[in-house]
């Protein structure tokens, strides 16, 4: 029995800084995924939200806000947080239900509205909460840990900050046309490099901001997608993995990794488990993928992606890049979205973004940024405390 | 920070994380069943998922380490982070521990020119300023390269 599910509808409301309430941004982009899909609201039987932590009460029950905000129908609910993977795990959430056979169509919906500048944690006095705690005792935002990683990649691999602004390049050369970004302008390498550090050695065109947008996905059974239409994209694998113990890449929001004194490590290391999860779900690998969605939440960080979901062995990411192969029209291009780089990062509609720029690459619909002959695509995206996210979609 | 640069206390920003003896440690718990060390303390239930053990005795990190990675911070943080104003750019380092196997951030003095961290070099445990109010100075663990010109006025007292 296939365990695919249909994806029928996909739409999106443009990623800025709107200055608007999230609700209306994951209203806009559920409107625009039913009318995609050609179904009526009151047909949706399960809502799954993606929770934004930034927006009140509302936003911990997204699932319910956007029920309510499109007319209550009667329809069973989630809403679910899993930090930058919060919107795979609402998409994970819907596809269960649909797969349990407890209901054919599902609403996934993401949206935030986010505020300017670094993120910080929830306020309050919190001592006991690491996410606190690391920028009480270090001052260590969210870039620190991307900065750590990009140095690392340098001192593993002698990689450069050209390597890294090339990323920012290719990237912005990818959103250029695409109507849903918010940044599109292209920018040379020596634009990247002239612009100001923020954490050494990342500068700040290669670190994501924080964006307002909105991202929502139709889901549905097989059985009734073939009643429906035609031609559909699928979901074909779903990751939520969380690490294995113990995990000794340092993490977001953590002060230390675990130790590997006393427990092996795991065979696998917890970001390259993450896509790998959904490579097995659709019985395919990373040499079937031709296009990808990874989370370039700093340039650097999409190199590091490049290895982890398997387009090549660690420490070749680098040649991948400057070969353009990742480029549109290259072998597998990877963000021809434009990435977080064009796009800044709403964070619980950003995962569900993902989804929906391959399934209009698979069928042909990416205008401006097309690749062309997009079979099978994969997303991968990490959340902070251990949240891991990816998707393969096919055609 | 080779001298205090007020009379106030010195206050552990956090409790009972680090030892302010000289030279100073990281204060993390080891498991009582499997030996798993935990740095922050762990002391509820063993995060090995094979053991179920509850109970913990202090154990003292390893004060030396090799520089995982680095990054400096050129723009303030928003709070809890409490920054001196004018803002300073500081130093975050990784530091790997071998007998642990586990890293472990921590700032790095002002005082250590960021252009002299190379990953790979060998660092040390100080105990250093953090920021202060109008009782206390309050205080937190940093790493330093071991046997550099800041060593000699570095933060361990």
């Amino acid at each position: 029995m296939s365990r695919d599910v249909a994806i029928l509808g996909v739409g999106m409301h443009p990623w800025g800084k709107w200055g608007r309430n999230f609700a209306e941004y994951g209203v806009h982009a559920a409107q625009a995924a039913l009318d995609d899909a050609g179904v009526d609201w009151r047909d949706v039987q399960f809502v799954s939200g993606g929770d934004t932590i930034r927006n009140g009460y509302p936003g911990f029950i997204a699932g319910s806000t956007f029920a309510q905000a499109l007319g209550w129908n009667g329809a069973q609910v989630a809403s679910s947080y899993g930090a930058c993977a919060s919107g795979v795990q609402a998409l994970s959430v819907a596809r269960a239900q649909i797969l349990a056979g407890f209901c054919d169509v599902a609403l996934v919906v993401g949206a935030d509205a986010a505020p300017k500048g670094f993120f910080a944690p929830v306020g309050g006095e919190r001592p006991d909460d690491p996410d606190w705690l690391r920028f009480r005792l270090m001052g260590a935002t969210n870039p620190t840990y991307f900065a750590f990683w990009a140095r690392r990649r340098m001192a593993l691999y002698g990689s450069t900050s050209r390597d890294f602004a090339q990323v920012k390049v290719k990237n912005s050369r990818h959103g250029l046309h695409n109507p849903y970004a918010r940044f599109r302008k292209e920018v040379t390498i020596d634009e990247v490099l002239a612009s100001k550090v923020v954490a050494d050695p990342l500068r700040l065109l290669e670190i994501c901001a924080t964006s307002d947008g909105g991202a929502a996905i139709v889901l549905t059974s097989e059985a009734y997608a073939r009643k429906h239409a035609t031609k559909w994209v699928s979901v074909a694998g779903v990751s939520t993995v969380t690490p294995v113990f113990p995990s000794t890449v340092i993490e977001m929001p953590n002060m230390a990794t675990d130790s590997a004194a006393t427990v092996p490590l795991p065979p696998v290391s917890f970001r390259d488990s993450i896509a790998r999860g959904a490579y097995e779900q659709a019985g395919i690998g990373p040499e079937d993928v031709n296009v990808a969605e990874v989370y370039d939440l700093a340039s650097a960080l999409e190199l590091d992606w490049y290895e982890n979901i398997g387009l090549c062995e660690p420490g070749d990411a680098e040649k991948l890049l400057r070969d353009g192969v990742t480029t549109i029209g290259g072998r597998v291009p990877v963000n021809p979205s434009g990435g977080l780089s064009c796009f800044g990062e709403a964070v619980p509609a950003q995962a569900i973004a993902q989804v929906c720029e391959l399934t209009w690459q698979i069928r042909g619909q990416a205008e401006g940024r097309q690749v062309e002959g997009a079979k099978v695509g994969v997303t991968a995206n990490q959340g902070l405390f251990g949240h891991g996210s990816s998707v393969v979609v096919k055609g | 920070m080779s001298e205090p640069k007020t009379d106030k206390p010195r206050v552990p920003a956090v409790e009972g994380w680090f030892t302010m003896s000289e030279p100073p440690a990281l204060l993390g718990t080891r498991c009582v069943q499997c030996s798993t060390i935990f740095f922050p303390r762990e002391t509820v239930a063993c995060r090995n998922p094979a053991c179920r053990s509850t109970a913990f005795t202090d154990h003292e990190l390893s004060r030396r380490g090799k520089l995982w990675s680095y990054t400096t911070a050129h723009y303030q943080p928003p709070p809890p982070f409490i920054a001196d104003d004018p803002f300073v750019p500081y130093s975050i380092a990784v530091v790997e521990l071998e007998a642990e196997k586990m890293t472990v951030l921590g700032q790095v003095p002002t005082s250590v020119p960021a252009e002299s961290l190379v990953v790979g070099m060998e660092m040390e445990l100080v105990i250093d300023r953090l920021y202060e109010d109008e009782q206390n100075e309050y205080v937190v663990w940093k790493w330093q390269p071991v046997a550099s010109s800041a060593t000699e006025n570095g933060g361990a007292r």
